[in-house]
């Protein structure tokens, strides 16, 4: 049994936003892979829930007509890995939500889930930020836009106040068009496993020169972070076995892996230097560019 | 509080839900405080196990609307409207699925604590047309949320590719 205490269902957006500002010590409850784990574990801090698990509005993904794809915070992993528009335009986010747990963890998890509860290890997290995704926020003030990049304030802390609700995230057509991009994700176990090192990287070639190159990593920081040195040296670089060579070093300059009992410092730069080369050289390999 | 408002507070925790169980419309009163798994299990229904009580064993899955998930972290007044499969609905007249054949004659099965919940995902995986193309490490990427003790997974791929071949 789960130590629910009070339990309300919202029936719109707008209803949850209401009965969050109404019960500030409430907790939202979506797919429930993290929140029931949580609350059989007993914490108090969870006894409290408001369940939009049902509203079908958060669970669309969109391509607008101005090239803005648009995907909703209750949008399921598996919803993501079998959409044909995300398979279409942002691939790294399908492959990132595709090792995610094990199938049935993906059949209920949500994006918004993933990012709100501000894991370093969020495996939906590095696609976001190489994809320049904006959060949307909705309170009772109305909505804010953010960068994902700034909605992560520190481990397990995001940018979200009380009475607030990520109802979805959006990607411009100039953060995605005529990109190729991978992921990659270093585990002790290849399922059901927290990711010990995540990556993304999305890249755009102007003919066989790197016009605009994006990489982030997860659990390689307190949040997940994009690594802006190595993106500078690579613009206008053809790429080849330098290159890359020089990225395995530069990378570590926006990252600050810690030890944990998972895998130490050392290891885990050590994977960082492996995953950038190896994830960067597919990108560009999908981008249509050749290394030389 | 005064009693009065515990009895309300108690009462408004069930809710009436009406949903399709193995084929046949039920409706059960249901706590909001228990899982799917507990509603199952306190109707009769044992065949979804309790392994590890938070989503990552598999043992307690069944297909909602043929949708494979943990009953365990499923709140069970989220199937009001839905169609519950579970493994004692799957034999249709005394005889077995075809999945649940093909775990049986590949001896996919040692304890068996797993195998109800491994057979609804295996269902789910043919039924969905996942299935299609799919080589070993697909059956394995795609059944990675069960585990299993005892088979060392082996049979347990055996047993889906056979099920996949008897769909094709």
């Amino acid at each position: 049994m789960f130590a629910i205490e009070n339990y309300q269902q919202a029936h719109s957006i707008e209803d949850a936003v209401q009965l969050l500002n109404e019960n500030p010590e409430a907790r939202l409850l979506a797919g429930g892979t993290d929140v029931l784990v949580r609350l059989r574990e007993g914490h108090k801090q969870f006894s409290h829930l408001i369940d939009i698990h049902h509203l079908e509005e958060l669970q669309q993904i969109t391509l607008q007509d101005n090239g803005t794809l648009t995907i909703g915070a209750g949008v399921t992993c598996t919803q993501l890995i079998k959409s044909e528009l995300i398979q279409q335009h942002i691939p790294v986010l399908a492959q990132a939500a595709d090792m995610l747990g094990g199938p049935q963890v993906r059949n209920a998890a949500t994006l918004g889930g993933n990012i709100c509860n501000g894991a370093p290890s969020a495996e939906n997290a590095s696609p976001l930020l190489v994809l320049n995704t904006q959060v949307h926020v909705l309170g009772s003030e109305g909505e804010r836009i953010l960068p994902v990049e700034k909605f992560y304030k520190g481990p397990g802390r995001v940018d979200l106040s009380s009475g607030e609700l990520v109802t979805g995230f959006s990607i411009h057509h100039e953060d995605y068009s005529n990109t190729g991009g991978d992921f990659s994700k270093y585990a002790m176990r290849n399922a059901m496993d927290i990711a010990t090192i995540g990556c993304s990287v999305v890249c755009r070639m102007d003919e066989n020169r790197i016009d605009d190159i994006r990489i982030a990593f997860t659990v390689a920081a307190p949040v997940p972070t994009r690594c802006r040195m190595a993106e500078n040296i690579c613009k206008g670089a053809v790429p080849g076995a330098a290159l890359l060579h020089d990225l395995a070093a530069v990378v570590h300059e926006d990252l600050k892996p810690r030890d944990s009992w998972r895998a130490s410092k050392a290891f885990r730069q050590h994977i960082i230097s492996m995953l950038v080369q190896r994830v960067a050289a597919n990108a560009i390999n999908k981008a249509g560019g050749k290394l030389l | 509080m005064n009693m009065e408002e515990r009895l309300t507070q108690h009462l408004t925790q069930k809710r009436l839900v009406a949903f399709t169980l193995n084929g046949k419309a039920v409706e059960l009163e249901i706590d909001i405080r228990h899982s799917l798994l507990e509603v199952l299990r306190n109707y009769g229904l044992t065949g979804a196990k309790e392994g590890c009580g938070v989503g990552e064993c598999g043992a307690c899955t069944v297909l909602i609307d043929g949708v494979a998930i943990n009953s365990c972290l499923t709140l069970g007044t989220w199937v009001e409207g839905k169609s519950v499969r579970t493994i004692e609905g799957e034999m249709n007249e005394g005889e077995l699925s075809p999945v649940q054949e093909a775990y049986v004659e590949s001896g996919a099965i040692q304890c068996g604590f797993c195998t109800p919940g491994l057979v609804m995902r295996t269902t789910a995986f043919i039924e969905s047309g996942e299935h299609h193309g799919c080589c070993r490490d697909d059956i394995r990427h795609e059944h990675a949320g069960n585990l299993c003790r005892c088979t060392g997974y082996s049979a347990v791929v055996d047993a889906v590719e056979a099920a996949v071949e008897k769909n094709r």
